[in-house]
């Protein structure tokens, strides 16, 4: 095909081929789609949502209804529903049509358009109703076949997303003339985005304009220094509370062949402390029967096609307009040499000078009239109208109802509209936020006005800007309404049409969300752009109210469509989620999810079963001894002269009475008397105890305890740090289990460590914490290491020949010894006696959390759920209700596993007055039949006990060794001269808490060899060679709790603020601080303007790394050529 | 996402804060079970301003006070434990 309707012009930029409908054409570089499909005389670019009607270019930019296709890029790089009015085109561009089968100019679907007297507002939910069991099988996917906009890509997306924080001064949201004003004006650090592919928005259609002198387009980039990021492609999508807003950035959509570093989008939260609003205003179609015809186009956008991009909409054009600012569009026309067969002005009265152009520029023009009708298959051949001749023939329509301002940011930022009924139009009034929108999208349309206004609202000293040859713009006037017709569009993308309106108004509806949702106007991708006010006007008119009477839609984010990818970021596959991985991380085990945890499941031979395995390593800690990685237990050191007190009023049980070296089984309630965790209490010495959490409950433990301590117990001398990632823990069960240890310890006597007890000491040379307690039954120590030798002692241990057990044999041993698990027997309404847990509490204590609760009447009815074993010939489902055996619900199963050491399958249930049922019968519905049970008691092995406290004979003789670190792994990382990454030498790490300040607040300080970091008002971390010479509250050792990255390079703030959302302006060197990095915590610490110390959880240190390493591969050195 | 004014840290981005529910709620030393049963689970539910606590959990870790509407989001004061009252 040729450029036919391309003028022609001195020095026209290159051409570019690209591929539409798999036809190849040509169009110049800096062409949008749209305008290279104009210039080839493409009048059909797809068919509409509903009725399949033949569409084509409406508008000439983001409001674009019609002209969605689809890029394809190949390799899984598709996307649909993209305006052809925003892409840009590049050498090889493919897009497709949407919405048609077999192709745009022929299309099946578009017998709907004949059906459209019966397919109008409310028809899928009148018609497909009945029968019930349609709906899934034969109507929604009918629907969802005929109807809908371009199709969802396949294959996962195969390009890369960044998101960002950024902050600033002052955010200029669009880069037209006020807010490039606006910019230029203000002071400090300032953003300033338009979401087209340059800046100067109305400016870049205006040949002539000048302003102060120089010529418009000239005067966009004058001024704009190294102050102004300023962002292309980019829309401010949203905003969300204390003025932060959304922008995304198309980055590379645009370039034939993009950097592979770079990201597809990016996504940006920007922060400003002041935000101006120059987000302009889009034109609104006339409302009129045929008003949707290929060739009919607003006469806003005719003008930039033909002032930015030299293209014509056609030969003959007539131009239909409420307004005067369309007869310039007219004259210009005329005057590129585009026939132009009339101006149809709507209003009875226009200006003389308007008459006199029109008459110089020969153009007929009648007044007080309007189109009644339109004619042509797939372009519009002729209009008609009532007082004008009836019949005018053309191919073009260019129409003008007016111009709505884009108040949408406006009025998410909380600011209050106001109806102007002069223009017709809602304009902000009150701004709820530091906020200031000015030029069209605050109703001014001079620009002149809006020049001075935008420097104004920059910061600048008021001033006058010298505005000529800028046809004057005319005074607003008010969309009217459009008497029903079934094809009067409104809603162009969601085919509405005046009569749909009229059918939801006739039916009762008063409100406009609900209008708007019974004949989607409005709605999808379009989000009213376009049509908003038109349908306001029309049901308005046809329920007898004034405009402002029927409300106003809300504006929601995003305002037009942003992709997943974008909002997903880096946040995606393997690294959407942290994976946290034990210090010890066997990867002999097939693992299993425990939160964001990797917990080894089970150990499987070569050709072994899950169920073979489970047998297996049940019956070596049964016979002989195991090994349990029990490293995620969360671990919580509580220090202070008021410690036991502290935690006698948090768990249960009594703990000023626990011996020093002894530990104690320990039940958290809520204040609601509800078990939410337990764990085991050590004491190390009259002020220091070891507390330890379920692996999922370590947050909310630590959390639960602080809120305690800082707001309710505020006088107690007492301090808690966790210890979580300190200690690798090493669970070594079973018979053998002192026989395996004992050779490696020093300083501990196993013989005089009775059930329950804790030493301190030597293992492998390096201090250890050895707990005896057991989770299986049977005689066991729970090993604490120092995390960076947990790997060490567990290859150390593994040379007895223990065999290793994962968290599946865990379970079913303890379920053979009743020991519940929190979350699998409690859900937040089980009390510590429906568990047979009354013995944990310390009933002479004068108060706990949860005790007053314990004594309400409900908590001690005898037919609560309580705990039991069921007896069963097969295996039970957990979760499978529970009844007696008139079918009465009584509970439900809460665990269940084949028992290797009893020889038949065993279950936990929570079963009412269960402990009162022992002996008795059950059943356990399922969908083939119920299965019986037998109501026993919940230990099923050894419930005397005696395994657990049998006395330790003499292990054999010491063996030397000394256990070797492993460090932190980490990837190989590409040098980088924008920004490096590796990790910080290994060093003593210690909490400390102290009222006595150490170090300013938010700020890093040097104490002898060690720097402190403040961490809060009475918590510093201290870090350097060995314990600090500092004498405080409480000292924990946390040396193997963290690792450090470093992070050097121009480009270091960059990245971390790539996932971290602090103002880095803020932070100085010599700052720190804690913080939050994507989804996980860090300490943050800045050494000068281009290096960070970044503190992470050891098990987080490769997820950390791994973000860091994706924020700056835009900054990589390309990869060498092979 | 809201900035929230730390007592301890200055204004800082809502990611940190974990909200922590109704402030000032005394917890009764003695109580009939009804009264108990209101302090455990009966909540003010306010359409304006609200007095609620926050902590700075990924911060300086410290519980405050915090008086946020909850019509307009906006915060108009946060105060330490036991300090007056914003
Ligand atoms: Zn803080």
């Amino acid at each position: 095909m040729t450029q036919s309707y391309r003028l022609p012009s001195g020095a026209p930029p290159p051409e570019v081929r690209f591929v539409f409908d798999g036809r190849e054409m040509k169009g110049r570089a800096g062409d949008t789609l749209a305008a290279a499909l104009l210039a080839n005389g493409v009048g059909v670019v797809g068919r509409s949502f509903k009725y399949h009607r033949p569409r084509g270019v409406m508008a000439a930019g983001v409001e674009e209804p019609n002209a969605l296709v689809t890029v394809v890029r190949g390799g899984g790089r598709e996307t649909p529903n993209l305006r052809a009015t925003v892409v840009e085109i590049y050498e090889g561009l493919v897009a497709w049509s949407q919405n048609a089968w077999p192709s745009v100019g022929f299309d099946v679907g578009a017998m709907a358009g004949w059906l459209a007297p019966v397919l109008g507002a409310g028809f899928y939910y009148k018609t497909f109703k009945w029968p019930v069991s349609f709906w899934k099988r034969v109507y929604e996917p009918l629907i969802r076949a005929a109807a809908g906009l371009g199709r969802a890509p396949v294959s996962a997306d195969p390009d890369r997303y960044a998101r960002r924080y950024a902050h600033c001064d002052v955010l200029v949201i669009g880069g037209g003339p006020a807010g490039l004003a606006a910019a230029k004006a203000a002071d400090g650090r300032v953003i300033l985005c338009d979401e087209q592919a340059e800046l100067g928005g109305s400016l870049l259609s205006r040949a002539e304009t000048t302003i102060d002198g120089v010529p418009a387009r000239n005067w966009v980039a004058r001024g704009l220094d190294a102050r102004v990021t300023a962002l292309t492609r980019t829309t401010a999508f949203g905003w969300y509370p204390d003025g932060m807003v959304g922008l995304v950035e198309r980055v590379t959509d645009h370039l034939p062949s993009p950097d592979p570093g770079l990201p597809r989008e990016r996504l940006l939260l920007v922060r400003a402390k002041r935000v101006v609003i120059a987000a302009g205003a889009i034109e609104r179609p006339l409302v009129f029967p045929g008003n949707d015809r290929p060739g009919i186009m607003l006469a806003g956008a005719a003008e930039i096609f033909l002032a930015r991009y030299g293209v014509t909409p056609g030969r003959r054009a007539v131009v239909a307009t409420s307004h005067d600012r369309a007869w310039h569009t007219a004259f210009s026309l005329a005057k590129a040499g585009v026939a132009v067969a009339a101006i149809l002005d709507t209003r009875a009265e226009v200006g003389p000078d308007l008459r006199a152009l029109a008459r110089d520029a020969g153009i007929p023009v009648w007044t007080g009239t309007r189109i009644v009708g339109t004619g042509g298959r797939n372009r519009v051949r002729f209009v008609e109208t009532l007082g004008a001749p009836p019949v005018i023939p053309c191919d073009t329509v260019l129409m003008s109802g007016g111009w709505t301002p884009s108040v949408h940011l406006f009025s998410q930022s909380r600011g209050r509209l106001r109806y102007d009924a002069d223009s017709g139009v809602y304009l902000p009034d009150r701004s709820a936020a530091a906020e200031t929108s000015v030029g069209a999208c605050a109703g001014e349309f001079d620009l002149a006005a809006c020049l001075a206004a935008g420097h104004r609202a920059g910061g600048g000293e008021a001033r006058a800007f010298a505005v000529e040859h800028e046809p004057a713009f005319g005074a607003a006037s008010p969309p009217e309404p459009a008497a029903p017709h079934p094809l009067a569009f409104v809603d162009f993308q969601n085919d509405v049409t005046t009569k749909d309106l009229a059918i939801a108004t006739g039916e009762g509806f008063r409100s406009i969300e609900h209008i708007k949702r019974y004949t989607t106007t409005g709605m999808a991708t379009d989000q009213g752009k376009t049509s908003n006010l038109n349908a306001l006007v029309s049901a308005a008119a046809a329920i007898g109210r004034a405009v402002p009477d029927v409300g106003l839609t809300t504006f929601r984010p995003p305002y037009s469509p942003v992709t997943f990818g974008a909002f997903a970021g880096a946040a995606r596959g393997e690294l959407f989620d942290p994976v946290r991985r034990t210090p010890i991380d066997d990867r002999d085990a097939v693992f299993e999810d425990v939160g964001t945890w990797k917990r080894a499941w089970y150990f499987p031979r070569e050709g072994e079963t899950m169920h073979a395995a489970v047998a297996r390593e049940c019956r070596a800690v049964r016979t002989d001894v195991g090994l349990f990685d029990a490293s995620t237990l969360g671990k919580i050191e509580v220090v202070g002269p008021d410690a036991a007190a502290f935690l006698n009023l948090l768990y249960t049980g009594d703990f000023e009475s626990l011996a020093v070296g002894r530990c104690k089984y320990a039940v958290l309630l809520g204040e609601d008397g509800f078990v939410r965790d337990d764990g085991v209490i050590a004491r190390l010495s009259k002020t220091r105890f070891h507390v330890t959490t379920t692996t999922g409950g370590a947050a909310f433990v630590l959390n639960h305890m602080e809120d305690y301590l800082q707001t309710e117990f505020p006088a107690l001398r007492v301090w808690l740090t966790s210890t979580t990632e300190h200690w690798a823990v090493i669970g070594v069960q079973g018979p053998r289990a002192a026989e395996v240890l004992g050779p490696y310890l020093e300083n501990i006597d196993l013989t005089a460590l009775p059930h329950m007890s804790v030493a301190e000491g030597l293992f492998a040379s390096i201090p250890a914490r050895l707990f005896r307690v057991s989770f299986t039954g049977e005689l066991g120590f729970e090993l604490n290491v120092p995390a960076r030798f947990g790997r060490a002692a567990w290859g150390l241990l593994r040379e007895s020949g223990a065999t290793r057990y994962g968290t599946e044999a865990m379970h079913v041993l303890r379920a053979e010894k009743g020991y519940f698990v929190v979350g699998q027997e409690t859900d937040g309404t089980v009390t510590p006696d429906d568990l047979g847990l009354s013995w944990t509490i310390a009933r002479r204590k004068p108060d706990f959390v949860g005790k007053r609760s314990l004594a309400r009447p409900d908590m001690r009815r005898p037919d609560r759920w309580q705990l039991v074993g069921l007896l069963s010939d097969q295996v039970l489902e957990e979760g499978a209700r529970v009844t007696a055996t008139d079918g009465t619900s009584l509970g439900h199963v809460t665990s269940a596993y084949r028992s290797e050491t009893q020889g038949h399958p065993i279950a936990l249930a929570l079963v009412a007055g269960g402990r009162s049922r022992i002996g008795g019968a059950v059943e356990i519905p399922m969908p083939n039949g119920k299965i019986a049970a037998q109501v026993v008691p919940p230990v099923s092995y050894d419930p005397k006990g005696e395994r657990l406290t049998a006395p330790i004979a003499t292990p054999p003789p010491r063996v030397s060794v000394r256990l070797t670190e492993t460090p932190v792994a980490v990837p190989f990382t590409a040098p980088c001269a924008g920004v490096s990454l590796s990790l910080a030498p290994e060093t003593s790490r210690f909490n400390i808490r102290t009222s006595v300040p150490l170090a300013p607040p938010l700020r890093a300080a040097v104490h002898g060899a060690h720097d402190i970091f403040w961490l809060g008002p009475d918590e510093y971390l201290a870090m350097g060679d060995g314990p600090p010479d500092i004498v405080a509250d409480s000292i924990v050792d946390v040396s193997h709790r963290t690792a450090a990255i470093r992070l050097e390079g121009a480009k270091a703030a960059w990245c971390i603020n790539a996932f971290c959302p602090l103002d880095l302006d803020d932070l100085p060197p010599g700052a720190c601080t804690r913080t939050v990095f994507e989804k996980t915590e860090i300490v943050l610490w800045r050494l000068s303007d281009t290096i960070f110390h970044i503190e992470a959880a050891r098990s987080l240190v490769p997820y950390v790394w791994a973000l860091l390493e994706d924020a700056r591969r835009e900054f990589l050195p390309p990869p060498p050529a092979c | 996402m809201l900035l929230i004014p730390c007592p301890w840290c200055g204004p800082r981005p809502e990611a940190e804060f974990h909200h922590a529910g109704q402030a000032h709620l005394t917890r009764p030393a003695q109580a009939t079970d009804e009264a108990w049963a209101a302090y455990l689970y009966l909540r003010n539910n306010p359409k304006g301003p609200h007095a609620e606590r926050w902590r700075h959990l990924h911060g300086c870790g410290r519980f405050f006070n915090c008086r946020r509407d909850t019509v307009t989001d906006r915060i108009s004061g946060t105060s330490a434990p036991g300090a007056e009252a914003v």
